[in-house]
């Protein structure tokens, strides 16, 4: 049952069998658990959930800049600062990289490193899968930011409607980056997908019934579902609008009779999903946040749970409300509207159980617990605008107007990122071994808020007054000059925020290092079972995988009801964790081979654009890259030493003396 | 939701013997060591297929679309594949897809029952019968373009192109996948506790069939 088992493919040697040697022999799979090499060839999906924030912190900062950049154009009428074409590219690319390579990474970090630890299981299903899901993810964002390099960026909106995005109207290779580098993160984002389901289906710990998972790991899993249906149709449509620009196909040549509006069709049949695909595992973050903070179990767990499913299930049905202005027709419009009201229900739900979460229990109002009350207020500020725009009426005044930008960022700006800010907090003692200066943490906190609703509040009023987005310049006279100012004003201030937030985390450091303590497990009293291991997690996470027998275990194995019906204490966190070193436990050893598979589509994609030798490169790379992947040995032979005695299928004998191997040792068999 | 009842407590209890008694099952299998004891008792390889195979269906379904928006539409010249079609041709291919299902069956039966020559045999047999299927596409291609109707002449044939073209490379992929499981049966690393890969392929080879028959359905048949 647990995943420590070398074998990860069906092509895997049969146990018991020595492993033979790979064919090429220099691309042996590397041991090394130290150093930049270590990180370039790990799959333990603890690393690659790290990499997965550190890359999409690095891209928050590109993406932050662009932000910026519009801030300041629009900071006064008539903005010399950019050209009306500059401006384009700007939006798009802000918008693009937001979406796809800040916020949805962060989601992903936080499923990669949370879901294995909060299900009781080693590793994901497929570890080499998950490397190579980072990976590919990162040649995806390379490939569209290498546009800026290369000619400029894509100019039509992250959403990129036809046929502005044909080569009539847009004839740099703009889009073409950007179709490249979404159709790559795509592949990221399918086989991340598939690998986080199969981990939560089939690698639970004994007893941990899907109604014992936490809510994180359960928003973890409807997001994955998500992902796994609605990328591929934007992949479709990626590929009809690949063979139009590339190849002269006609699917979005109006002259020759196509329709538009299959391009809005498709793009938003995925875009909604990912709607919830980007908040839902904010939601999961604050449904630990909370309980923790407040001292009592989340309030209506089940609620919470079939509230998620119902939102992924609806997210659905409601594509078209993005397209009210586009002439779909009265009776579309209707029922898209009437589907879009419903949506709020099981949203509605998720709030109130939050807020009964709190009711009456002890709250503590620490970093974390800040930022989750600000994603409920906040989320419910959009959530109110967002009811406008359900009713077509209204929506088709606000729409293209700043009051949907204004909806758009406090739902994924105040919603979303509130919420992993929250999470990282929350997390960062367990990932990194030192806590967060609380204190900073608070002024982060209120900074960023006031910053937030500088930022966007205004846009209401400046979309109610009929300025609309995407137009890169404003005449004075229009009444748009102040709210401008102080939206500008406000985006400089989340910017400081955020240099706070950085500064934090070298001051907490220094200060962790010179105080010379060690980390406790289990910082803030929680409940989910990735608290019971030491901080930071070792590498195979379990010393014994536990059995599960109630929600919350971790929880209830601490404190247990007296006669009263009162909850004491009955246990330190430290007397919970169970005793142990990881003796014997096998985990797959690292491997070139993902790293390799990845570097060749983003060859594949420049030569689709420049050349098309670059695409045989990256095709001879991607090639030979799946026959070592498919051939290489299950584990380094080397990582065999000391436990060959082991049948890695069984659970490893729990130790009590400690004795038998060092912290070194286990972790050569990493 | 916290407070355990005594009978969420015999739930839990029957819940564990359950589940060891299925991970007692796959230990002691037919097949013995290969498969490891999971919660769904799929093994992960195979529910990753099935999970893959179900994202697919999405892809499908946009290009299918996509085609039933533009099958009529040659605004822009040239004519709509519906007045190009050979049926008796594409039947006969069809079939012959669709025969290769059966040998792909009989193939993961030989390797469950350990008959590796059979494996062998019906490996090969499965992928001539998919490459016949691909020639007879290449013919169709050929003669369509000779009509005068290709890829970027209108609409309508950029998404027949679109749809049974991605449909030729999934087969062709899965021809790629028939020829290295026969060649690494060949090399001796498919032995019978292994079936499984065979299965996996399988899964895929089949889920490729059933969407020709949707497409041949959608694109040839209805008017």
């Amino acid at each position: 049952m647990t995943t420590t088992t070398p074998p990860t493919g069906p092509l895997a040697l049969p146990s018991g069998e020595e492993p033979r040697r790979n064919p090429l022999g220099a691309f042996a799979r590397p041991t090394a658990t130290a150093g930049w090499r270590s990180w370039m060839t790990s799959v333990d999906h603890k690393r690659i959930g790290i990499m997965y924030g550190a890359a999409s912190l690095f891209f928050l900062l590109i993406g932050g800049f662009e932000a910026l950049l519009i801030r300041v154009q629009l900071a006064q009428p008539d903005g010399q600062l950019l050209s009306a074409d500059a401006y384009n590219q700007i939006y798009t690319m802000h918008g693009t990289t937001m979406i796809f390579l800040v916020v949805m990474p962060i989601g992903a970090a936080f499923m990669n490193y949370l879901i294995p630890l909060q299900i009781g299981a080693r590793d994901v299903a497929f570890p080499r899968l998950n490397a190579l899901s980072f990976w590919t993810f990162m040649g995806g964002g390379i490939v569209l930011n290498s546009s800026w390099l290369l000619g400029g960026g894509a100019d039509g909106g992250w959403f990129n409607y036809a046929p502005n995005n044909g080569v009539v109207f847009s004839p740099s290779h703009g889009i073409d980056f950007w179709n490249m580098g979404l159709l790559i993160t795509g592949i990221a984002s399918l086989v991340g997908a598939i690998n986080l389901i199969v981990t939560c289906l089939n690698l639970r710990a004994p007893g941990m019934t899907f109604f014992k998972m936490p809510v994180f790991t359960w928003m973890g899993l409807v997001t994955q579902f998500l992902l796994l249906f609605a990328i591929p149709v934007l992949t479709a449509a990626q590929f009809l609008l690949l063979f139009d620009r590339l190849f002269g196909a006609r699917f979005f040549d109006t002259s020759a009779g196509a329709d538009p509006l299959l391009w809005e069709h498709l793009f938003w049949i995925f875009g909604h999903p990912e709607v919830y695909i980007m908040i839902l595992p904010a939601f999961g973050v604050i449904s630990e946040i909370m309980p923790t903070f407040s001292r009592k179990p989340i309030f209506g767990y089940p609620f919470m749970i079939f509230s998620g499913i119902a939102i992924g299930f609806m997210g659905w049905g409601v594509w078209a409300h993005h397209m009210f202005a586009s002439g779909v027709g009265p009776l579309s419009v209707a029922a898209f509207s009437v589907s879009t009201m419903f949506i709020a229900v099981p949203t509605g739900v998720k709030i109130f159980n939050w807020l009964a979460t709190m009711w009456g229990g002890r709250l503590k109002f620490s970093a974390p617990m800040l930022y989750s009350v600000g994603l409920v207020t906040m989320f419910t500020i959009g959530g109110l605008s967002g009811v406008t725009h359900a009713v077509a009426a209204s929506d088709t005044q606000q729409t293209d107007t700043y009051y949907i930008v204004a909806h758009f960022h406090y739902v994924l700006f105040g919603g979303a990122l509130f919420g992993f800010i929250g999470g990282w907090y929350f997390w960062w003692p367990k990932v990194f071994g030192y806590v967060l200066n609380d204190r900073v943490g608070k002024v982060n906190f209120w900074i960023l808020l006031i910053g937030f609703n500088l930022t966007f509040g205004p846009m209401h009023i400046l979309g109610l007054q009929g300025m609309p987005r995407r137009i890169y310049s404003y005449r004075d006279g229009y009444g748009f000059n102040l709210w401008n100012f102080v939206s500008t004003v406000g985006a400089f201030i989340i910017a400081v925020s955020f240099l706070i937030f950085f500064w934090n985390i070298v001051r907490s450091r220094r200060a962790h290092v010179r105080s010379g303590a060690t980390m406790v497990a289990d910082p803030w009293d929680a409940r989910s079972l990735e608290w019971s291991v030491p901080s930071p997690t070792p590498a195979h996470n379990f010393d014994v995988v536990p059995t599960i027998r109630r929600l919350d275990d971790f929880w209830h194995r601490k404190y247990q009801e007296d006669a009263g019906g009162k909850l004491v204490r009955v246990a330190t966190s430290e007397e919970v964790a169970q005793p142990g070193n990881g003796e014997g436990v096998h985990l797959p050893s690292p491997s070139y081979w993902p790293l390799v598979l990845s570097a060749g589509f983003p060859f594949v994609a420049w030569g689709l654009i420049f050349n098309l030798w670059l695409c045989l490169v990256g095709g001879i790379l991607v090639v030979a890259a799946i026959y070592g992947w498919v051939l290489e040995p299950s584990t380094a032979p080397e990582a065999h030493r000391g436990s060959d005695d082991h049948d890695p299928d069984d659970h490893p004998a729990p130790t009590d003396d400690g004795a038998a191997a060092t912290p070194e040792e286990a972790a050569l068999v990493d | 939701m916290t407070e355990t009842t005594l009978s969420d407590e015999l739930d839990d209890a029957r819940a564990l013997e359950q589940r060891s008694e299925r991970a007692a099952a796959y230990a002691d299998g037919p097949d013995g060591h290969d498969h490891h004891a999971t919660n769904t008792g799929i093994s992960n390889p195979k529910l990753a297929m099935w999970v893959f195979l179900g994202s697919e269906c999405l892809l499908f379904g946009g290009l299918i679309s996509t085609f039933l928006l533009y099958k009529h539409n040659n605004q822009a010249g040239g004519p709509t594949p519906h007045e190009l079609y050979d049926i008796e041709l594409t039947s006969i291919s069809s079939f012959v897809l669709l025969m290769s299902s059966l040998t792909m069956v009989l193939a993961v039966s030989a390797i469950q029952r350990g008959e590796h020559s059979r494996l062998r045999l019906w490996l090969a047999t499965t992928a001539i019968l998919g490459a016949t299927f691909i020639a007879g596409q290449v013919y169709e291609f050929q003669v369509f373009v000779k009509e005068g109707l290709g890829f970027t002449t209108n609409a309508a044939g950029s998404a027949f192109f679109a749809l049974t073209g991605f449909h030729g490379v999934h087969v062709s992929l899965g021809i790629v996948m028939l020829l290295s499981a026969l060649v690494l049966s060949l090399a001796g690393r498919i032995p019978q506790a292994r079936a499984e890969a065979v299965e996996i392929v399988g899964l895929y080879w089949h889920f490729v069939d059933v969407v020709w028959v949707l497409i041949f359905t959608v694109v040839y048949l209805i008017p």
